[in-house]
């Protein structure tokens, strides 16, 4: 591997200004999955890896009991949120994504920032934190800033992060009662494998009259960027939820869908899966928010 | 461009002077000649690489030997007794047909480990899914989850032999 120097600030301040004093050659790395994979490979060649990993503050998981707020800072790693029964038990979107990413080695390593800011189109963090209307913080030379997480993604491998700029953490705005959620990570086993599509789908219903009052559903792999598919979440409010509606749903998302043929699969099967797992994910939500009562 | 670093390896504190870019993968087996634990794809997919730190199972080819700095870790090399006694995991897998060629071994043990330390009473699901991460080219799989469940099993054998 390519020889760097190895800086361990301990603020996000002392990290920016490593990263200004190097901006050119620096690189900086939370988890290192996909950072040493990459400088290994040749793909990146930096002469300064700044590690994030030692910013206590970007490494907490707590959720605010009075106001109902989950913060997620950037350096929690897909292991603690697994391994976490508030995250299990009322974030199933989130536990069902994190759980499967990689191995559990990789899991062990590997953090919910580093996800987000790499891009790829089938980062599986991306589509839980977009259905649970994720806004994500900031902090760069220039100061905070915050946006919503689906707004994080421009391109594939490409974010709105401006050179030295920081995602320090992922916050959730608290959860209607009577919310269930879900997320399949489909292809050919869920371990070690890149999702061929990802599909989360989280409803909330009105107490009286048992009908739909928020739905989303994202889809990860099925554009360049993490997706809402906005036709079939409004079609859904409103309306009683039922196995024919979910049906419709999922017709709906497979059409916005803006899926292609790629070397892991066609974008018919693709569409195909939509349709199947918005069903099913819908079929979930219902089953978790009836167990809840 | 070298660190000093300061870790416990398998109960005993070292100190190592480590280049940045090392992995722990290399402190261990080019510079340490600990060749027990295995390099196989070098990037996080195969799981022949995997040591614990801190109590948990990572890939040491992904893993820089500078970030050992303050941990604990664990290697194959740490499992067996001084007289050479075989920890119950490996005495399992060696009874079970767990190993063939044993390339895989060691990562698979360590992995196991992890899981047995932190979870005692796993069942077969939560053995499938935390051994996910290691790849067997010969056993075919099966015989390894039996492994696993006979060390689970010898395992809470002794430790309640322990508490009567
Ligand atoms: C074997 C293997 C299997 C995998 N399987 C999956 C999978 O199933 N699903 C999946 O989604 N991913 C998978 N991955 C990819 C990867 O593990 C994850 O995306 C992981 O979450 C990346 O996090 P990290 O902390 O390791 O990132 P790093 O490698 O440390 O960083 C990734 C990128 O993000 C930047 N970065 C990291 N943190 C921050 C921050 N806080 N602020 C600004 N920039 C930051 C880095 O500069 C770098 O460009 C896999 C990787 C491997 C090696
Ligand atoms: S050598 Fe580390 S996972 Fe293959
Ligand atoms: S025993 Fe040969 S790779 Fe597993």
């Amino acid at each position: 591997m390519k020889a760097f120097k190895y800086l361990i600030p301990e603020s996000v301040e002392a990290a920016i200004s490593f990263y200004q004093a190097h901006s050119e050659t620096a690189r900086y790395m939370a988890g290192g999955t996909d950072v040493i994979v990459k400088v290994k490979e040749g793909w990146m060649e930096p002469d300064y890896l700044i590690s994030l990993k030692k910013i206590q503050e970007m490494a907490e998981l707590h959720k605010n009991e009075a106001t109902g707020e989950l913060s997620i800072g950037a350096l929690v790693t897909h292991a603690t949120l697994e391994k976490s029964l508030m995250i299990r038990n009322d974030y199933p979107i989130l536990y069902d994504a994190v759980s499967n990413i990689g191995s559990l080695q990789v899991r062990n390593m590997g953090t919910i920032g580093g996800n987000l800011i790499n891009a790829v189109p089938s980062a599986d963090g991306a589509i839980p934190l977009i259905a649970l209307d994720g806004v994500a913080l900031l902090h760069g030379p220039e100061g905070e800033r915050s946006c919503k997480v689906i707004d994080l993604f421009i391109a594939p491998y490409q974010t709105i992060l401006k050179p030295g700029e920081i995602l320090k953490k992922i916050t959730i705005p608290p959860q209607a009662p009577l919310t269930g959620s879900g997320y399949t990570k489909f292809g050919r086993r869920a371990a070690m494998e890149l999702p061929l599509i990802g599909i989360g789908v989280l409803l909330t219903l009105d107490e009286e009259s048992e009908t739909c009052t928020k739905a989303r559903i994202c889809l990860g792999v099925a554009a360049p960027t993490p997706m809402r598919a906005q036709g079939a979440e409004a079609f859904l409010v409103g309306k009683k939820i039922t196995e024919a509606v979910l049906i419709q749903a999922g017709n709906l998302a497979a059409d916005e869908s803006r899926v292609r043929d790629s070397i892991r699969g066609t974008a018919w099967h693709r569409r195909e899966m939509i349709r199947v797992h918005v069903r099913r994910m819908g079929l979930r939500c219902l089953a978790l928010i009836k167990e809840g009562r | 461009m070298t660190t000093p670093i300061s870790f416990i390896l398998n109960g005993d504190e070292l100190f190592h002077e480590v280049k940045d870019h090392w992995t722990l993968l290399h402190l261990l087996r080019e510079e340490m000649g600990l060749i027990g634990t295995k390099e196989g794809c070098g990037n996080g997919e195969c799981g022949a690489c995997t040591v614990i730190v801190d109590g948990l199972a990572v890939n040491a080819c992904l893993y820089l030997a500078v970030d050992l700095d303050g941990k604990r870790l664990e290697t194959i090399e740490g499992l067996a007794g001084s007289d050479g006694t075989l920890h119950p995991i490996q005495q399992s897998f060696v009874d079970e047909g767990g190993i063939q060629c044993g390339f895989c071994s060691p990562g698979m043990i360590m992995s196991s480990k992890a899981l047995l330390d932190q979870n005692p009473t796993a069942g077969h699901e939560d053995i499938k899914h935390a051994l996910a991460g290691n790849i067997c080219r010969c056993t075919g799989y099966v015989q390894i989850l039996e492994s696993v469940e006979a060390a689970r099993d010898r395992l809470s054998e002794q430790a309640g032999g322990r508490n009567e």
